[in-house]
């Protein structure tokens, strides 16, 4: 292949301008000076470490200046990702680099350019009190890269290099805030999980590897065209799905899930549910639908064929099943959404599951206004754990009279979760289970689609009691001050992704017909 | 034109959100007021083909799944319109005095009027769905935050039920779009799907929505329901959410698999009949006036469904008839025992009713419950009368058993309805309740609230016109009606 470093670098202009991002925070960061010195382990309220995160000896000038560092590290970090999207849109439509090492195409250019939209968003939405704020941003930044790569690639070892490097940035991501034993309690939990997901997967792709004799999909797909399932290639299979079982945090893979959801940071939180949940449906079903397509199999009801498919089967209705009925006695709202995230998984792999150009796209609209949705759920959290110290039910009693704009926001998340129309995700489920439906001769997933109707019903229980505390029960008033600016651009978020979630359930077409357009 | 209810209940509805409170209930009684003119105006246009489900809008939605914003009208979706407008102004009137949070309560109320003239006028499948779960939410919060007696759990009991009805509705709906390969409903109408889909995408399509149409014994959602719900609630509930069900099962499921219907009706007829008797019989025994007023909700239901079952002209006629009519008696009668009763003596227990004299305190709603009890035992004269004639004499021609059992729980029925005429208003008088014209002192706050106001008169006297109007002239509606149900498919294919 002979191809100029400039072009090169042209065409990897998105990634390298993420990464030049990332390293610009950090110099930003390392040129104001370290701002805070984080003395013994501050106290797990939060409340309590706020006061403790600036200490009372700092001066009023260094204090200023660390407002400014942060403000700039934002404004940098934001630009970056407005002139990646940018740079996406120049690209050539299409171009394949090194057999699939990197490929520009529709579907990767407009996945690349939600995931950045999705990592502006959680940028907005971090708190300006994380101590070493500019460190953040810049491994939310490497964490965008793997996102990036992830859902640019084609190609196998490539799809391992962005898991890992998505995978490595989550974890320290997750256990960033050093003051709440909770954040590292998940920090662990979740890389535990992770790197144990990650050798399983490896070993899968390397097994698939020795079979297949190539790491690129299209060579895979190409091979597996003339050849059966042989029981080592399906043992290949089942292994990589275990590490994408485990992003995705499908039941029982999604152990890390619930702890990492209630004690990471909210931003972390929200960009595992948003951006690590799209990028790893995109990739899953490009791994499941174009390399495997061959041995798809079937999970129809009494006429099941071995494939990968009777394995998402029992994937997705373990997830529809245990999110649902586990979320239904959480009293924390982020463990609640970290189960219904787990149903959520169920729901959106019956689109990969169903196979084809419909069930893909189905999976993709579903799982891109799921992450609008659960960024925007986070988001209001996130707000409301600044004014009253916690995230229980409880705490969010009464929000209707303290915020009106708020809770009307999380009413849309919510309904939208629980699939009520006029809402995305009232749409979505249609989309995903009529592709279900039509899916397999004699409608054969009929059964799959029936529990997951049975799960959104358990599902509107627990959503409507969230409704429920937050429009009826009388809070306190416990509000506290936080600063204006800073909620002001948390609760455009809100507001953007509330007004996302409903214009994609009043116009679905807006995001379908692109996706359809990009898909093969 | 009649598109038009549906824009200007949901302008409405926004209009309430965002101005202030002080307008909100004129903003309401407006929009469905405008409802209730465009669609009065419609019944008495000439030149409006309502024989058959002619298509008044129609636009690209999502044109890579087939999905349109699909409207049509017909003399059974004007029939309901009509009612449901109806309903809507009233219950707006006897909502005349809601302070607390006025502007969500008038915007969960038009939520709820919007969504059902969408239901009533979509020949979209895929359109109709959305209007009919876009109830759903709407009224969990006008049960869970102003309701009464019990209310989050009538609230969540009957928000689950709907979903639930909704979910074997969205699998009926999914078939239907897949095999049939639209989801116009003029077309799927000559779609032969084949009989092995029909024999079980019937019932579940048509349970689904005979959960909401108060199907025993799927109808235990409707007393609590009702019973927790504030008067408007309630009114809306029994004027238009439980016809919402009974019409999609009859422009929906019989109407797409006619032959599911021939394989299933017997046991709707069965299932009506049990329904008819047993709500009446349960609600011989209650001690809550709303829940003896629930009860017979449930039971002028069975009628409707009983018609429906049939699959004759005149049946289904009637049945859409009924549908007319207990939204406007049912309405009534909540009115009365919700409004004009409860709220001046904070009590609905019968025997304290009997207690009180209420006659003599409050005439004009004794005046009205009287009519309205009069109109729901089916004396003639009042609609109940004509619609459940019409449904009995079609039930003749296919099950003449069941008109017989029926006919013994129409003596149920009188009887309960006499026991709770009795015991609210003309009980045995007792001197230890103070009493003053207009005013009933049992509760500490007994002064608060006085005569009978005249937004409470105008509601009621709304509702009395319709019930009388079409008491006396059946042909009004029936005309309309009768040619629409005569163009449906399940009677050309022999049903």
């Amino acid at each position: 292949m002979s191809m100029s470093y400039l072009e090169l670098l042209k065409l990897a202009s998105p990634q390298a301008i993420v990464t030049l991002t990332a390293l610009i925070v950090l110099a930003i960061g390392v040129a104001t000076g370290r701002r805070t010195v984080v003395t013994g382990v501050a106290p797990a309220k939060p409340q309590e470490r706020a006061t403790h995160a600036v200490p009372a000896s700092m001066s009023r000038r260094t204090a200023d200046t660390a407002a400014a560092s942060t403000g700039t590290c934002t404004l940098v970090a934001a630009l970056g990702l407005i002139v990646a999207i940018a740079a996406i849109v120049m690209l050539p439509s299409r171009a394949d680099l090194f057999r699939g090492m990197l490929v520009i195409s529709p579907l990767n250019s407009l996945f690349e350019i939600v995931c950045l939209v999705l990592a502006f968003f959680t940028i907005l939405l971090t708190s300006r009190e994380t101590s070493n704020y500019d460190e953040y941003l810049a491994i939310v930044l490497l964490a965008t890269i793997g996102l990036l790569l992830l859902v640019s690639s084609e190609e196998l070892l490539m799809i391992f290099i962005g898991l890992e490097l998505t995978g490595l940035s989550l974890y320290l991501m997750t256990a960033f805030d050093k003051g709440d034993s909770r954040s590292a309690e998940a920090g662990l939990k979740y890389f535990l999980f992770g790197s144990t997901a990650s050798a399983f997967t490896l070993f899968g792709l390397s097994l698939i590897y020795g079979m297949a004799g190539s790491t690129s999909l299209a060579a895979i797909a190409d091979r597996l065209n003339t050849e059966p399932l042989s029981p080592l290639l399906f043992a290949g299979l089942a292994m990589t799905l275990v590490g994408f079982a485990f992003k995705i945090a499908a039941a029982p893979f999604h152990l890390w899930a619930p702890d990492t959801y209630q004690g990471a940071p909210v931003s972390t939180a929200a960009f595992i549910a948003s951006g690590s949940k799209v990028a790893s449906f995109v990739v899953l079903g490009k791994i499941m639908l174009v390399g495997f397509s061959s041995v798809h199999g079937s999970a129809d009801w009494r006429a099941m064929v071995a494939g990968w498919s009777p394995v998402l089967a029992a994937l997705a209705a373990f997830s529809i099943l245990i999110g649902n009925f586990v979320a239904l006695v959480q009293t924390n709202l982020r463990r609640l959404l970290a189960y219904s995230a787990v149903a959520h998984g169920g729901y959106t792999l019956l689109g990969i599951i169903a196979g084809g150009r419909e069930g893909f796209s189905a999976t993709l609209f579903y799982t891109t206004i799921y992450a609008f949705t659960l960024l925007g759920a986070f988001g209001v959290v996130a707000l409301v754990r600044r004014e009253t110290g916690g995230d229980n039910l409880p705490d969010f009693a009464g929000l209707y009279a303290r915020s009106p704009l708020l809770a009307g926001c999380m009413a849309v998340f919510m309904l939208s979760l629980a699939g009520l129309p006029p809402l995305a995700g009232f749409f979505g489920k249609f989309y995903l289970f009529s592709a279900a439906f039509r899916a397999g001769a004699n409608h054969g997933l009929l059964w799959l689609v029936a529990l997951a109707l049975f799960g959104s019903l358990i599902s509107l229980y627990y959503y409507l009691i969230v409704l429920k505390v937050i429009f009826q029960t009388q809070g306190a008033e416990r509000a506290r001050q936080s600063s204006a600016a800073e909620n002001g651009l948390a609760r455009l978020t809100i507001a953007f992704a509330a007004a996302a979630v409903l214009f994609l359930g009043i116009a679905p077409q807006f995001l379908v017909a692109r996706i359809l357009a990009a898909l093969p | 034109m009649i598109a038009w209810t549906i824009y200007i209940t949901f302008a409405g509805a926004i209009a309430v959100l965002l101005l202030p409170r002080t307008f909100s209930r004129w903003i309401a009684f407006l929009a469905t007021g405008a409802g209730f003119a465009i669609s009065l105006s419609l019944l008495f246009c000439r030149d409006l083909d309502l024989a058959h489900f002619t298509t008044i809008v129609r636009a690209p939605w999502v044109p890579a799944l087939g999905m349109n914003y699909h409207l049509a009208v017909d003399g059974i979706s004007l029939t309901l319109v009509l009612v449901t407008s109806i309903t809507a102004v009233s219950s707006v009137l006897f909502s005349w005095d809601v302070t607390e949070r006025p502007n969500e309560f008038f915007f969960w109320l038009l939520l709820v009027v919007a969504g059902s003239f969408g239901v009533f006028l979509s020949a979209d499948l895929f359109l109709l769905f959305v209007f009919y779960e876009l109830v759903i939410v709407p009224k969990y919060f006008l049960i869970a935050i102003w309701g009464s007696t019990n209310k989050e759990y009538g609230a969540m009991k009957l928000t689950l039920y709907s979903f639930f009805g909704g979910a074997l509705v969205f699998i009926g709906i999914i078939a239907a779009y897949v095999t049939g390969g639209s989801l116009d409903l003029n077309q799927l109408a000559q779609f032969q799907f084949n009989p092995q889909l029909q024999r079980w995408a019937f019932p579940v399509l048509f349970l689904g929505f005979a959960i909401l149409a108060g199907l025993w014994p799927l109808h235990t959602w409707a007393p609590t329901g009702h019973v927790a719900a504030p008067t408007a609630g309630s009114m809306l509930l029994a004027g238009i959410v439980m016809k919402l069900g009974a019409y999609g099962g009859l422009r929906v499921a019989m109407n797409l698999f006619p032959q599911g219907l021939q394989m299933w009706s017997k046991w709707i007829a069965v299932l009506a009949v049990i329904g008819i008797v047993y709500a009446a019989a349960v609600a011989l025994r209650q001690r809550d006036l709303k829940f003896v007023i629930g009860y017979s909700s449930v039971s002028h239901m069975g009628f409707v469904l009983l018609g429906l079952a049939t699959a004759n002209v005149l049946g289904v006629s009637g049945a859409v008839l009924q549908m007319f009519s207990h939204g406007v008696i049912g309405a009534l009668l909540f009115a009365v025992a919700g409004r004009m009763i409860y709220r001046r003596t904070h009590t609905r227990d019968l025997d304290d009713l009997s207690l009180m004299e209420l006659n003599r305190a409050l005439p004009f709603a004794a005046f009205v419950f009287v009519i309205a009890s009069a109109a729901s035992m089916g004396i003639p004269g009042f609609s109940g009368f004509a619609a459940e004639i019409t449904i009995l004499i079609g039930v003749w021609k296919t099950y003449p058993l069941a008109v017989w059992i029926t006919g013994a729980g129409m003596v149920l029925v009188a009887a309960f309805t006499l026991r709770a005429l009795k015991k609210s208003f003309f009980g045995d008088s007792a001197a230890n309740i103070r009493l003053q014209q207009g005013r009933v002192a049992l509760d500490a706050d007994w002064n608060e609230y006085g005569r009978i106001t005249l937004a409470e008169k105008l509601g009621a006297g709304l509702l009395i016109l319709a019930t009388i109007a079409i008491g006396v002239y059946p042909k009004l509606l029936l005309d309309r009606i009768q040619p629409a149900v005569e163009s449906m498919r399940f009677l050309k294919t022999g049903g």
